[in-house]
């Protein structure tokens, strides 16, 4: 029964053997984000250019892959040749020596046109054991129709305050149009990556230098004070189940008159096929409150080759080529210029013909530039990572906070209540894994 | 949970032990091929549960995570203290129970009635059969995504448009009952299976039987009541069972609607292993997470199986 | 006054429409699914929703160029069939001796076997996963098999003990008189006595094997993956994919769906309890 399917392979890797001496098959695990699904429909050129590797693909969800390729890596399960991971887990996995190290890259790669900021997250102790294949930071997105009509403007980079301001103003709920559409969706890469950036402009950090986290002191107390206002009263209903895509939904069928969220939105929402509004729509910064730092967060993801992986040299050239340049010209050729994967090559960013093509480029550029994972905060902490702590715990316990800020949010606790509760989570988690006593 | 189904659960296993008559020696042949017949089984089961039990019961005692590798020392009970002492704990046990009842009861009545409505024959009842039981055969995963995005939303929601051509408000399914929320989704995949196994245990209804009924002069809910429960209680006893053990896991839907949110309203045992353990894949935790599981899960079959086991296991 | 063979009408009449709207109750979220397998993406989440579009096929098109739909439906048959196939021949023996050679364990057997059901699965992933590294299972359609048999074993030995116990005693006496050993007692009496019963705890067995989703993605890479992967790979935290979900949705539940509905008629027969007395 489970050979069922051999003798197909077996003749295909005949015939194919026939042409080159065996074929290294190179099994590729893999977000189903859209960059990466035209990685996938361009890997017939990858093959045609290398007849002796074949790519075998495993596209699956953002949160199951992560806990598939965890599992498999941690137990040296060794069923994949090539991992996409993010910066979080580059930076874990890095450490503990389970990533193959890219090094000697060929001049042609030209690796010093990586953003700075990216590179550097994906080193550990200055070595280089991931490359990137798309990265974004956070911006702001408004709809220019409805501030020209109420006769406001938008700065460059505006307060939190002031986003509440507008989003007062162009809350009409009665028209289902929103003031202000933010993530709630309880989960340590949905609410929290927004309510952390939040905090980081209200001078919050997640830890002090010895690692005892902060969630009772005034900052955090502020910013999800003013969080759960902001939202609750100028948001959609339903805001407390909201992650990314559902607010991309509302704010591409016009519901939503501000939205701030992840740079790589920026193709969706000019996009006519997929937006109603995708000439209206402009792009400033990540709100800033009391300090600009660790305002607008910083995420990659990256092509890593893991340490148990059976054809490493296959498997490095396929992850140079799908993050070099010429596979962005390959992209340009055959989806159009904006469609490069956008946060990884300066060079992108110097090409006319892009920047023009690409509304929302200038705006990526500059937050990708301000963003530096290794000084978030407004006082100093032990760890890196702006919407993040890369540390192992971080995932679990970001988890449980989510849930109970969307607890707050959804008014079924108080924000005191609910703040409390997070730090004796955060502070259990971090005793049970030795960081304080 | 009485005194007598208690007696009565004791009853039946002294009466398994007397077992059918016959002669000696006939039937000690027989019980050995029964137990050549049954051993493939019970053996195979016997590995599945003991290997991975074994390893998780060793898990749970020492501290082991899969990205701290070589730390493995012996923590004795640490692992079952932090687990039980969560925030969370008590938040999730009583969810997972809510849950169970909660989706029990409306499966279980709504599929009687709906075994009864479609039990006389009406125009297209063929039809009618297949489109009740169509929801079962549909992944978890699809139908949370397909409620909660094409149908709960508040604002694009199918729902959402039906309360507002009323004039009223749309219902915020997620913030305000979350809970319910999932309820009424993991209802409509279960209902289908109650109704399956209910309407077609409908047809072996004696017919005479309640038309003797009907000339007595007993109305039509004497008659449901009386004549048609009664029979239905062993299939009813297979629903409760099957669905228990499903009911108790839940997780893609809690996952994919909520995740566990908002607070702890729809966090269960299973979501809370999840996001306490596996998250940070700290196995010993998630080991002492399932062992405790597996204790409540079988503290609630116990019960369940004490009070409607007699239906299932006995001859009627 | 209406006389009798009006109101019997009437009361059918009424039964049926009432029938209907549940019915109709029940079935509209996947009339809806199906129905936005056809719109476009924009469409998809149109506010209020629309029950008239221009349909499309795009989405179904996409799918059929981004991704191998009979390779996934392929590995998905043979999982589910396969483990059905195998569970049965454990299961029926199984119920079978203790149907009829029922001892003091028995009962305790039985529910030792639904216990096995309780561990769960986000508890046992990592145990299970190096087992299978060690047994070189990753990945593979037999590594599924095995999972999804011993997975449903419980319940289909639970639920052909339920149709067995119904078969009266004397049946199986006699053909015993007449020299039958216990292989050709179940082959010739029980199995075509209880074909109804067992037809139904198959299509139930194939239907929670076709459905699970957490083994079959955390076990398959490519090679193996069933549908519920190909699935997986539509629903994304990052883009809109409403109308793109509902078609692969579709198809991945198409082929089990309409399984289901050819064997209905056989289903309802078999699932009568007690029916046979």
């Amino acid at each position: 029964m489970k050979t069922c399917f051999t003798p197909a392979l077996m003749a295909s890797a005949i015939a194919l053997s026939t042409a080159a001496t065996a074929a290294t098959t190179v099994t590729i695990g893999t977000v189903n984000n859209g960059d990466m699904i035209r990685m996938q429909e361009l890997s017939n050129e990858f093959e045609q250019s290398h007849p002796d590797i074949k790519l075998d693909w495993v596209v699956l969800e953002e949160n199951v892959l992560r806990q598939r390729l965890t599992t498999d890596i941690a137990t040296n399960g060794g069923q994949f040749d090539v991992m996409t991971i993010g910066l979080y887990e580059t930076g874990l996995w890095g450490e503990r020596g389970w990533l193959t190290e890219l090094d000697n890259l060929p001049a042609s790669y030209d690796v010093d046109d990586i953003f700075p900021s990216v590179r550097d997250g994906l080193s550990v102790h200055g070595k280089l054991y991931a490359l990137p294949f798309y990265g974004e930071s956070s911006m702001t997105y408004y709809r220019k129709d409805l501030f020209e009509k109420a006769g406001l403007s938008m700065p460059e980079q505006p307060t939190w305050e002031q986003m509440r301001e507008f989003a007062k103003t162009l809350h009409k709920p009665d028209q289902e149009q929103y003031g202000i559409c933010l993530r709630g969706k309880a989960g340590w890469g949905e609410n929290m990556a927004l309510v952390t950036t939040l905090a980081n402009a209200f001078g919050a950090r997640w830890f002090d230098e010895s690692w005892h986290p902060e969630f009772t002191g005034p900052e955090w107390t502020k910013a999800v004070e003013f969080y759960t206002d902001l939202l609750g009263n100028y948001g959609p209903p339903g805001a407390s189940s909201n992650g990314f895509n559902e607010n991309l939904a509302l704010f591409n069928s016009g519901k939503c008159a501000m939205w701030v969220d992840a740079t790589v939105a920026g193709s969706f929402v000019t996009d006519e096929s997929q937006s109603k509004v995708s000439n209206d729509v402009g792009f400033a910064l990540a709100p800033k409150e009391v300090t600009e730092k660790g305002a607008g967060w910083l995420w990659s993801w990256a092509l890593a080759i893991p340490a148990t992986s059976d054809s490493k040299d296959a498997a490095r050239e396929f992850v140079t080529w799908a993050t070099s340049k010429e596979y962005a010209g390959l992209v340009e050729q055959k989806f159009g210029i904006t469609a490069i994967p956008p946060g990884t090559r300066l060079s992108t960013y110097r090409n006319d013909a892009y920047m023009n093509a690409a509304a929302f480029a200038k705006t990526t550029l500059e937050s990708l530039k301000r963003a530096n994972p290794n000084d978030p905060t407004l006082k100093p902490v032990p760890y890196s990572g702006i919407q993040l702590v890369s540390i192992p715990e971080f995932q679990s316990i970001a988890t449980q906070v989510g849930k109970l800020i969307s607890g707050a949010l959804s008014g079924n606790m108080p924000v005191a209540q609910a703040l409390k509760s997070a730090q004796s989570v955060s502070e259990r988690e971090m005793k049970r894994a030795h960081y304080i006593k | 949970m009485s005194i007598t189904s208690l007696q009565a659960g004791v009853n039946t296993a002294s009466d398994m032990a007397t077992g059918s008559a016959g002669p000696k020696l006939q039937k000690r042949r027989r019980s050995r091929v029964g137990l050549a017949m049954v051993s493939p089984s019970v053996l195979a089961l016997l590995v599945w549960m003991a290997v991975p039990l074994a390893m998780t019961i060793y898990f749970s005692l020492i501290r082991y995570n899969l990205l701290y590798p070589g730390d493995n020392e012996f923590v004795g009970l640490e692992n079952f203290y932090y687990f039980l002492t969560d925030e969370g704990f008590v938040a999730g046990a009583f969810n997972t129970l809510w849950l169970v009842l909660s989706v029990l009861a409306i499966s279980v009545v709504a599929g009687v009635l709906i075994a009864v409505l479609v039990d006389t024959p009406f125009f297209g009842r063929g039809i009618v059969r297949v489109m009740l039981i169509s929801p079962f055969f549909i992944m978890p995963t699809v139908s949370a995504l397909v409620w909660k995005n094409l149908l709960l939303h508040p604002v694009s929601g199918v729902l959402a448009a039906v309360w507002r051509f009323f004039g009223a408000t749309p219902i915020d399914w997620f913030t305000d009952y979350p809970l319910q929320a999932i309820i009424l989704i993991v209802s409509w995949q279960w209902i289908p299976f109650a109704v399956l196994i209910l309407m077609t245990a409908m047809q072996s209804l004696d017919q005479e039987q309640k038309d003797a009924a009907r000339l007595d002069g007993a109305g039509p809910i004497a008659i449901f009541w009386h004549i048609t429960l009664p029979h239905l209680a062993r299939p009813i006893a297979v629903v409760i069972m099957i669905e228990t053990i499903f009911l108790l896991s839940i997780f893609a839907e809690i996952f994919t609607t909520t995740g566990g949110g908002p607070g702890y309203e729809t966090t269960n045992l299973a979501f809370l292993i999840y996001s306490q353990a596996l998250l940070q894949f700290d196995v010993g935790m998630a080991s002492a997470g399932g062992l405790i599981a597996v204790v409540i899960a079988n503290i609630a079959a116990f019960m369940l199986v004490r009070m409607i086991g007699k239906n299932l296991t006995d001859k009627a | 006054m209406l006389s009798l063979k009006q109101t019997r009408h009437l009361r059918t009449v009424l039964i049926g429409s009432l029938a209907w709207l549940v019915a109709l109750a029940i079935f509209f979220p996947i009339f809806w699914m199906l129905l936005t397998s056809f719109k476009t993406e924009i469409d998809a989440f149109t506010s209020p929703p629309q029950l008239f579009f221009a349909p499309t096929l795009e989405n179904y098109i996409h799918i059929d160029e981004r991704s191998d739909y009979f390779h996934y439906a392929w590995n998905s048959v043979v999982v589910s069939f396969g483990s059905t196939f195998i569970g049965m021949l454990l299961a029926v023996p199984a119920a079978y001796s203790m149907a009829f050679f029922e001892t003091k364990r028995t009962k305790n057997t039985l529910l030792w076997m639904l216990s096995t059901k309780m561990l769960p699965p986000v508890g046992v992933l990592v145990p299970i996963y190096l087992l299978f590294k060690d047994f070189g299972l990753l990945d593979t359609k037999l590594g599924l098999v095995i999972i999804y048999t011993l997975i449903n074993l419980p319940i289909m030995v639970w639920m052909v003990y339920t149709y067995f116990k119904e078969i009266p005693k004397d049946i199986l006496e006699a053909a015993r008189l007449d020299g039958a050993t216990p292989g050709q007692e179940i082959y010739r009496v029980l199995l075509p006595i209880a074909k109804g019963g067992l037809a139904s705890t198959i299509l139930l067995s194939l239907i929670l094997s076709w459905n699970e989703a957490f083994w079959s993605l955390n076990l398959t890479a490519s090679g193996a993956a069933p549908l519920t992967a190909l699935v997986a790979s539509y629903s994304s935290p990052e883009g809109l994919f409403w109308a793109k979900l509902s078609a692969v949705s579709t198809l991945a539940c198409a082929p089990i769906l309409i399984f289901g509905w050819l064997s209905q008629k056989q289903l309802v027969r078999g699932l009568s309890f007690g029916a046979v007395k």
